[in-house]
């Protein structure tokens, strides 16, 4: 009975759902903005990547907001799962993970390096490589479960970055603009040191994505003495 | 090309209904994430190259580590290393 008024719900919403699509024009998507922006963006901020120039100039606020939402989110975990020990008591991974883990930690920390500096150019930017970051200094800690990250130190990292993003939007409220608007020489289109303010900002919210994860992650995967 | 995108939404659709189907907790994370795989695959079909890396680090990678390390926590999963472990205790 329960199954059969799940299907019935599941068939109203699949019927619902292809009402509304069937009727949408595909590939013509009805904002209006995104025309203008795709027209001065490259002018007005420098950054080669559109969705960048979106992301930390026209809409830098909200990226504040992100952020702290993140931070918040982070906060509560931590508060949650405790201090982080380390799980002395765990075994020793394999020599498949030990061997990977060193094998892929300074790949994928340039790789995460990487997408973070590059991020007014290509795809990607200070959230991805903040996660990939995240990723590549949580790796160590799953192939050998005795060590723990220094969390003084990633608090410090997460921090000063949040610290250095809102100060580059005190800055550019002080010189006469808006709050978090971009600042400095834009440069030529496409090159790595350009638009001006967001390289340092996006390095900001890579390192703030990337220590918060981090720690996040390394709380979560220590102290499991429930489990095994 | 819609072969490509039904061959991507058949396959997220069914890793959708494994997730649901499986018993095995840590082969239902497993299929979450593939999930996601098949969703950033879509992204980039639709020229968003921006969420689908999104997609790819957060969905597949970041949230299934923390899905699984939230079982292990919680129990739910045995990680039966204490029988055979012979190799590596040093």
């Amino acid at each position: 009975m329960r199954s059969l008024a799940t299907l019935l719900f599941l068939g109203g919403l699949i019927f619902l759902l292809t009402v509304l699509t069937g009727n949408l024009p595909f590939g013509n998507p009805p904002m209006l903005v995104g025309d203008a922006i795709q027209k001065g963006a490259a002018d007005e901020v420098g950054a080669a990547n559109f969705v960048t120039a979106v992301v930390l100039a026209y809409r830098g606020l909200d990226t504040l907001g992100e952020l702290s939402i993140l931070f918040a989110a982070a906060t509560a975990g931590g508060l949650v799962l405790g201090a982080a020990h380390g799980g002395s008591h765990q075994r020793p991974a394999g020599f498949i993970l030990r061997a990977g883990a060193d094998l892929l930690f300074p790949l994928l920390l340039v790789v995460g390096l990487y997408i973070v500096m590059h991020g007014h150019l290509t795809p990607g930017g200070g959230f991805q490589g903040g996660v990939v970051l995240a990723a590549a200094f949580f790796l160590p800690l799953l192939a050998r479960p005795g060590e723990t990250l220094s969390h003084p130190w990633l608090s410090l990292v997460e921090g000063l970055a949040g610290t250095a993003f809102i100060v580059v939007g005190l800055i550019a409220l002080f010189q006469g603009h808006g709050f978090l608007a971009p600042m400095f020489d834009k440069g030529t289109l496409g090159e790595l040191v350009s638009s001006g303010s967001l390289p340092v900002l996006y390095l900001a919210v890579g390192l703030k994505v990337g220590s918060e994860l981090a720690s996040l992650l390394s709380r979560l995967a220590s102290d499991d003495e429930v489990a095994s | 090309m819609i072969w490509m995108a039904l061959t991507v939404v058949t396959l997220t659709l069914g890793a959708a209904l494994a997730v649901m189907l499986l018993d095995n907790l840590l082969a239902a994370v497993a299929a979450a994430s593939v999930v996601s795989l098949g969703v950033s695959v879509m992204f980039v079909m639709l020229r968003a190259p921006d969420v689908a890396m999104t997609e790819a680090a957060v969905g597949a990678g970041l949230s299934s580590l923390i899905l699984a390390l939230a079982l292990r926590r919680l129990g739910l999963i045995k990680l039966d290393l204490s029988e055979k472990g012979k190799d590596g205790d040093a």
